[in-house]
């Protein structure tokens, strides 16, 4: 190795280094050895939890300084660190270069279709079988070729100074299956860093009712969308009575140029896409604040119906009566104690409730909390008041994003799929099966090769001799 | 009858099974062996009829479609198709070879998965889905990925008979490895036994169970004597494997079962575990991430993890293609991805998270 190596010049040597496989293994090695690191270091977070984490390794008083060299090395956010990012590139140019120094060899057998070859290369192939067969040469052909059709192959005929030669191939470009894989690497590779600096990742928190043509990095970094976005909407739906939720939704719409282009509803799942940019439903939460307004769907007890939109201290009259509501508290997740009392539990809409005072008259009737979540509770002894909505509270979080680099990687994921698939699935076989002239009989000589997966393709001819023989 | 039902019987079931089969190992009595198998048949079953109307249980609970509410949402359900992939492998394996011995190596690890749920008493009841699991990407993801770790399951399991078979003597390198090995995987079992029997709590979540409980009758007692003698016995174990492991050797050895074919059995479930944990784990799970969270890789250390287990494989697959690399030195790798495969499962979200949750709130 190292003889043959003296003197050649850098590049060579370079690329000799990046063709081996040796070395692909230390890369490989070397990437999942910091990875792991990277797993036990919480990456991106303050700088008291990874000292109180090295605590528990180093003890306290080696954490601090322990910290401090790890930090200089880059552990911190090590997956965007030089050296992380450096190996990662080492690895591509690996890939990139160990497939270019075997990719002519390939190519060469691949263009080359199969040929008759003449008797020595035969003997020297890896599976070989003969039989005897009592027929004349030219049923025995048709015999042969009948029974490798049975087991997928289309064979050729060529016409030998001593006999005939049948020869048929299958999976030829599997080979290429190997080069496929690695070259996908290489796309995913390319598309994440196409992403990383021609795209964004920001969010944007929209009150329902609001709109906003920008979305946020960190606190400070605004980025212009283009277009106007507006949260028509929100909505959490619940499991049952439980706090957990079991899908929410926005309504949003996009304005662009003053117009209204596109009003979608997103999920969890399901997100929007508009101009190369994605909007993830990703959080939600409770802002109150006096422009929200509450919805009700007035019944009274003569089945007029009637609904309302109010703020909050405004009062309202139940349909063709003089009774009169007043919103007087609010509450957006409302739980009683064990003695009864009301009182707020969580600062999200989990379950808005209303307090109503009713008068008739001008005079104090009764008063009763109607929550949104329990229909039983707005039954009131004059009608039904139906607690709808309490619309402009909520605001949706939006995850936004512009990745031009996605369907890169969704591409290199699509060719790194059919490359395993051909280079562990597939095989490339070849067969050649000569016919001599025997004393009227027939001399049949079957010999084969196949890159993998032997034993399918001894299987395949074992069977093609036992059906000739009968 | 209930799921839960069904999926005693087949608990039950499989430790018998475990037992039977390590037993026809040592007696090579053939009854035996049938034993085994019928008792492996009944588990299967009633553990497929538990998964089937666990999926209707939910399927009502839910109201979301059939494809949704199929039970794999927690880490308990998947533990339990774990072991059912596991047991179908290992099943087409025993019918194709027509060889029992495999399933004295295969059932332990289906064993310890389910001991594992009834000591960590993680959370059996069905919970409704928040919102960002009710994805059908995440569902191929799980069902890939669990096939995926069925094959890397099996691989372990014959490469650690491949290395039993053919280490040569107790001073050889891959001796020792292999009994280190089957010792530390026997001394956990053991330890989180010993675990089971001290306190026979059901704690809410496997994180409250690593802090509380896991190896605290052991190795983190807080008697320093307990640690000590813990530590003492895991190694008298070890010692005792060391010692003795030829036996073993003889026992896999008059079983006809010959390094070459353990070797082949090794290498296909790696290469179809490969593929499919490559398309399942890697690239669905990528999907998903991206339909969710607007991310289609963010190395949390669970996909940091996967891409390990990644490489790890890719690394038998190119040593054993172009380093020629064969015989024990390949074998040690199948050993290995196996370690990475449990971590990248249940390490990341019980060891790291618990970690991670330490001290700080
Ligand atoms: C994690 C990244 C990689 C993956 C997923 C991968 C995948 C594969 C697969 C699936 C095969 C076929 C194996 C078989 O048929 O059993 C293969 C073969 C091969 N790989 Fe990789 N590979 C990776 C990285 C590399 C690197 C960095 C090199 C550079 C040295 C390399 C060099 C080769 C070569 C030379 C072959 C054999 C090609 C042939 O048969 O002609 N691979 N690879």
């Amino acid at each position: 190795m190292s003889n043959k190596n003296d003197g050649q010049p850098v590049i060579d040597k370079v690329w000799n280094l990046f063709s081996s496989i040796t070395f692909a293994i230390v890369v490989f090695s070397l990437i999942s050895l910091t990875s792991i690191v990277g797993t036990v270091i919480e990456q991106r977070v303050e700088p008291e939890k990874n000292i109180k984490l090295l605590t528990k390794f180093v003890g306290e008083s080696f954490a601090p300084t322990a910290y401090r060299v790890l930090d200089s090395l880059g552990f911190m956010n090590m997956y965007q660190s030089w050296w992380f990012i450096a190996l990662l590139l080492i690895f591509a140019a690996n890939i990139v270069i160990c497939s270019l120094d075997r990719l002519p060899k390939i190519w060469n057998m691949i263009k080359e279709p199969i040929k008759p070859v003449p008797q020595d290369v035969l003997n020297a192939m890896p599976i070989k079988r003969e039989i005897l067969l009592k027929t004349g040469i030219d049923k025995a052909k048709e015999a042969v070729e009948a029974e490798l059709k049975k087991i997928g192959y289309k064979a050729s005929v060529s016409q030998e100074p001593d006999g005939i030669q049948l020869y048929a191939e299958k999976g030829r470009y599997s080979r290429l299956g190997v080069y496929a894989t690695h070259l996908s690497i290489l796309l995913i590779l390319i598309g994440a860093v196409v992403g990383i600096f021609f795209g964004f990742n920001g969010f944007l928190n929209l009150l329902e009712g609001t709109s906003s043509d920008v979305a946020y990095i960190g606190r400070e970094k605004e980025i212009p969308l283009g277009f106007q976005i507006k949260c028509d909407d929100f909505d959490v739906q619940f499991y049952g009575k439980t706090d957990r939720p079991k899908e929410f939704s926005s309504w949003l719409t996009i304005i662009d140029n003053g117009r209204e282009v596109v009003k979608k509803q997103i999920e969890v799942n399901a997100p929007l896409k508009y101009k190369g940019i994605t909007f993830y439903q990703s959080s939600y939460g409770f802002w109150a604040n006096e422009n929200a307004l509450f919805k009700f769907s007035l019944v009274s007890s003569d089945g007029k119906r009637e609904d309302v939109m109010l703020k909050f201290g405004e009062s309202f009259t139940m349909p063709g009566t003089n009774i009169t509501g007043k919103i007087s508290d609010f509450s957006p997740a409302l739980k009683m104690d064990a003695s009864g009392k009301p009182y707020t539990y969580a600062e999200m809409m989990h379950n808005p409730a209303v307090y109503i005072t009713f008068s008739e008259n001008g005079e104090f009737k009764y008063r009763t909390w109607i929550l949104s979540r329990y229909p039983q509770s707005w039954r009131i002894p004059d009608g039904v008041v139906e607690f709808k909505d309490f619309w402009g509270s909520q605001y949706t979080g939006l995850q936004v994003r512009r990745d031009p680099g996605v369907w890169i990687v969704y591409l290199g994921s699509i060719i790194m799929t059919v490359g395993l698939y051909a280079s562990f699935f597939m095989s490339h076989a070849r067969i050649w099966v000569m016919l001599k002239d025997d004393k009227k009989n027939t001399k049949v000589s079957v010999s084969a090769s196949i890159n993998k997966n032997r034993v399918s393709l001894e299987e395949k001819i074992e069977k093609v001799i036992r059906s000739l023989s009968h | 009858m209930e799921s839960s039902q069904f999926f005693g019987i087949s608990s039950v079931a499989y430790i018998l099974a475990m037992v039977a089969y390590i037993s026809y190992l040592v007696f090579k009595n053939s009854t035996v062996g049938i034993v085994a198998s019928t008792i492996t048949y009944v588990a299967f079953v009633s553990q497929t009829m538990a998964f089937l109307l666990r999926w209707r249980e939910f399927h009502d609970l839910s109201q979301m479609g059939w494809i949704r509410s199929i039970p794999l949402t927690n880490l308990y359900e998947s533990l339990v198709f774990f072991v059912w992939c596991l047991i179908l492998a290992y099943l087409i394996i025993e019918l194709k070879y027509k060889n029992r011995s495999f399933g004295a190596f295969i059932t332990p690890i289906a064993g310890m998965a389910l001991a594992f749920i009834d000591i960590s008493g993680m959370a059996k009841d069905i919970q409704p889905l928040v919102p960002a699991l009710q994805s059908n990407w995440l569902l191929v993801h799980v069902i890939m990925s669990f096939i995926a770790y069925a094959n890397f399951s099996i691989a372990f399991a014959t490469g650690i008979m491949y290395l039993a078979l053919t280490s040569e003597n107790r001073t050889s390198g891959i001796y020792i490895f292999w009994t280190v090995i089957l010792g530390i995987f026997l001394a956990i079992l053991l330890a989180m036994g010993i675990d089971f029997l001290t306190f026979k709590v059901a704690v809410k979540t496997p994180d409250a169970f690593i802090k509380s409980h896991l190896f605290k009758a052991t190795f983190r007692s807080d008697s320093g004597f307990m640690v000590m003698l813990s530590y003492i016995g895991a190694a008298a174990f070890m010692f005792i494997l060391w010692r003795f492991g030829y036996i073993f050797k003889k026992i896999i050895a008059s079983f006809n079962v010959s390094p070459d074919l353990l070797d082949d059995l090794t290498y296909k479930n790696i290469a179809i575990g490969f593929p499919i944990f490559t398309l399942g784990g890697l690239v669905f799970g990528a999907i998903w991430a991206d339909q969710a969270w607007g991310r289609y890789w963010s190395w949390d250390p669970k996909e940091t993890w996967s891409l390990i287990l990644w490489f790890v494989y890719a690394f038998y697959l190119h040593a054993r293609l172009l380093r020629g690399w064969r015989g024990p030195k390949i074998a040690a790798v199948a050993v290995i991805g196996f370690f990475c495969m449990i971590f990248t499962y249940l390490g990341v979200n019980l060891l790291l998270s618990g970690l991670h949750a330490y001290g700080s709130g």
